[in-house]
């Protein structure tokens, strides 16, 4: 965008680039990041793990031990901390004994089906949020009568409400839907109050000399000025609705999600702790795939506002 | 510029404000006499200037005629209706201090704002707007966004958008002020060359005596607590009025009349001190908010 716009016409007084240069920088920063977190773990294992052997060699197999460390530290040994490049293979074996698919294509699929789940309460979480906002920002005395349920409502915690939630909607993927919207809502509730009133308060004078309706002026300014706080709140919820689909698969039974894959892992954790790691990894990979998908739609909608270029 | 740019409307003042008074209080208590006992009226196509020292109620009298506020007593008719009327009628036009351009806009659809809002269909809309922009000379920046321009030019937009939709009267106030001296005066030169060419009336607030002499066929001079208007000088110096203009004997003359009527009044321009009712107030908090 930014060279194709700076050879138009050389007269604009400011132009926002950002260079292929600086975006490499970052991939590497990035890079760098990584290679250090898995030199630290690997690192802490060394020094205090349980004795090294060869990759992918089950415990107790008798396979020799390449390294013995001169500490012992509970918190890296083989259990706690696994080795990252089993936690690697992990994603290859067969998703349980006997299996024709791996691990990896096992997280993909029950990825997508949790992401399905979040991404339609994160469209229902949003709406609401914005219709709420909406009401509010119109509305001072609802807006004192209703924010502090809306705050309340988020002070309990999810795990204590998505069990009602499951009885209510019979544990389908509906009662998934509902938590994963019960958790989105609300940064986009709390943001869009902000956000809905962000604009200028001389623009109001402008519309009134126009003549112009509310909705006239919700349309043309209260929205458009409100915009980077509703995706700063989406990028928010895109997350917090993986979370809640996730944590809604449990108590609802769902059984082709992330949700019942982490508490399956989790079961058997003892003789294979990799396996749950593929899986946190897995969650997390989506949170952020989710996040940059909205923070893609951002940049599209915002490139043309200054300083959009940041964040 | 051959079709007319203004509306046709009816004979007699476009403007005509009796007995108007504006306090602004606090629970029972008068804190401020803003204007008192106001009474003018503009004649079509007439340029007048609201000149004072702060605190005299210039602005806020400027928005008591668009029906941004409402007086305490008095009565405000604008082509013979209320103010409020005239408003919903869309009879304003208004440029402010900060040209309030929409930073999400390009130049082309901050001018197209006021068509939206009027219902206008496209292609009519982006025909006036580009012949409104090619009047403030900004015919090559329609695509631009507003952040991409200068002061002088956003404040050009403002002015193009304010008469987009062809509006009785422009409202101005103090549009210039935050412009530094040359800007100013180019654009001094600029909007007199607007308002030969579209007829359009214009009450226009300043603070400074040059930009009145030269821009006004009339001077409204006010004090400041209460507000009142002291004199009306008749600007006389012969149109059209260009650079010139400025270097002329006549015009030294009327603005040492206009800075004696200002002093005569009690007034210092340079009371910069002083709230200017609430106008400057709701105007401080406004910019406040923006930054």
């Amino acid at each position: 965008m930014a060279t194709a716009a700076a050879t138009r016409g050389g007269r604009s007084a400011v132009r926002r680039d950002r260079p292929a240069a600086g975006r490499g920088r970052r991939a590497l920063t990035w890079v760098l990041l990584f290679v250090a977190v898995l030199v630290v773990w690997e690192g802490l294992k060394f020094l205090g793990g349980t004795p090294w052997r060869a990759p992918g060699a089950v415990p107790g197999s008798g396979s020799p031990v390449l390294w013995n460390p001169p500490f012992r530290w509970p918190f890296v040994n083989d259990l706690n901390l696994p080795h990252v490049w089993n936690i690697g293979l992990a994603f290859l074996d067969p998703w349980q004994r006997g299996a024709d698919r791996n691990v990896a294509q096992f997280l993909f699929d029950a990825a997508l089906y949790t992401w399905k789940e979040a991404a339609l309460g994160f469209l229902l979480g949003a709406g609401i949020g914005l219709v709420l906002a909406t009401v509010f920002v119109h509305s001072r005395l609802l807006e004192r009568a209703l924010v502090p349920y809306v705050v309340a409502s988020q002070t309990v915690p999810i795990i204590a409400i998505a069990p009602l939630i499951t009885y209510a909607f019979g544990g389908s993927t509906a009662a998934v839907v509902v938590i994963a919207t019960y958790l989105t809502f609300f940064p986009v509730t709390i943001a869009m109050i902000v956000g809905l009133r962000s604009f200028d308060p001389r623009a109001l004078e402008l519309t009134r000399s126009y003549a112009a309706s509310r909705w006239d002026v919700y349309r043309k300014l209260r929205f458009p000025a409100s915009l980077p706080y509703l995706f700063t709140a989406l990028k928010i919820a895109a997350t917090a609705s993986i979370v809640g689909a996730i944590i809604g698969e449990g108590p609802g039974g769902i059984s082709d999600g992330l949700g019942r894959v982490i508490i399956t892992y989790n079961q058997y954790y003892i003789t294979g702790p990799e396996k749950l790691w593929a899986a946190i990894i897995a969650s997390g990979i989506l949170g952020v795939a989710f996040f940059l998908l909205v923070r893609a739609a951002e940049v599209a909608v915002l490139r043309r506002r200054p300083g959009a270029a940041e964040g | 510029m051959t079709a007319p740019l203004t509306a046709q409307a009816p004979a007699g003042p476009v403007v005509r404000i009796a007995g108007v008074n504006k306090t602004f209080s606090r629970g029972d208590q008068v804190v401020t006499k803003a204007l008192e006992g106001i009474d003018l009226e503009v004649a079509r196509g007439e340029f007048i200037s609201l000149i004072g020292p702060s605190g005299c109620g210039k602005s806020t009298l400027l928005r008591i005629v668009g029906d941004l506020t409402s007086p305490s007593s008095g009565t405000v008719l604008v082509n013979g209706k209320p103010a409020e009327r005239a408003r919903l009628d869309r009879d304003y036009g208004m440029v402010f201090q900060s040209p309030v351009l929409f930073d999400w806009r390009t130049v082309e659809e901050n001018v197209k704002l006021p068509l939206e809002i009027l219902g206008q269909d496209a292609p009519t809309r982006t025909a006036r707007a580009r012949e409104m922009l090619e009047l403030v000379e900004l015919g090559d920046f329609l695509k631009h966004h507003p952040y991409q321009l200068s002061g002088g030019m956003q404040q050009r937009v403002a002015i193009a958008r304010a008469l987009a939709f062809q509006p009785s009267i422009l409202l101005m106030d103090e549009p210039f002020g935050a412009l530094d001296e040359m800007t100013r005066e180019r654009m001094n030169s600029e909007v007199l060359r607007i308002w030969e060419q579209t007829g359009t009336t214009i009450l226009f607030v300043t603070h400074s005596i040059p930009e009145a002499v030269f821009l006004s066929s009339r001077v409204v001079v006010m004090s400041a607590r209460p507000g009142r208007i002291t004199n009306v000088i008749d600007i006389d110096l012969p149109r059209p009025r260009n650079e010139d203009t400025r270097e002329t004997r006549r015009y030294f003359e009327l603005v040492t009349a206009v800075r004696e009527a200002l002093r005569a009044g009690g007034g210092s321009l340079d009371d910069a001190g002083t709230i200017d009712g609430g106008a400057s107030l709701e105007r401080t908090m406004a910019e406040g908010a923006v930054g």
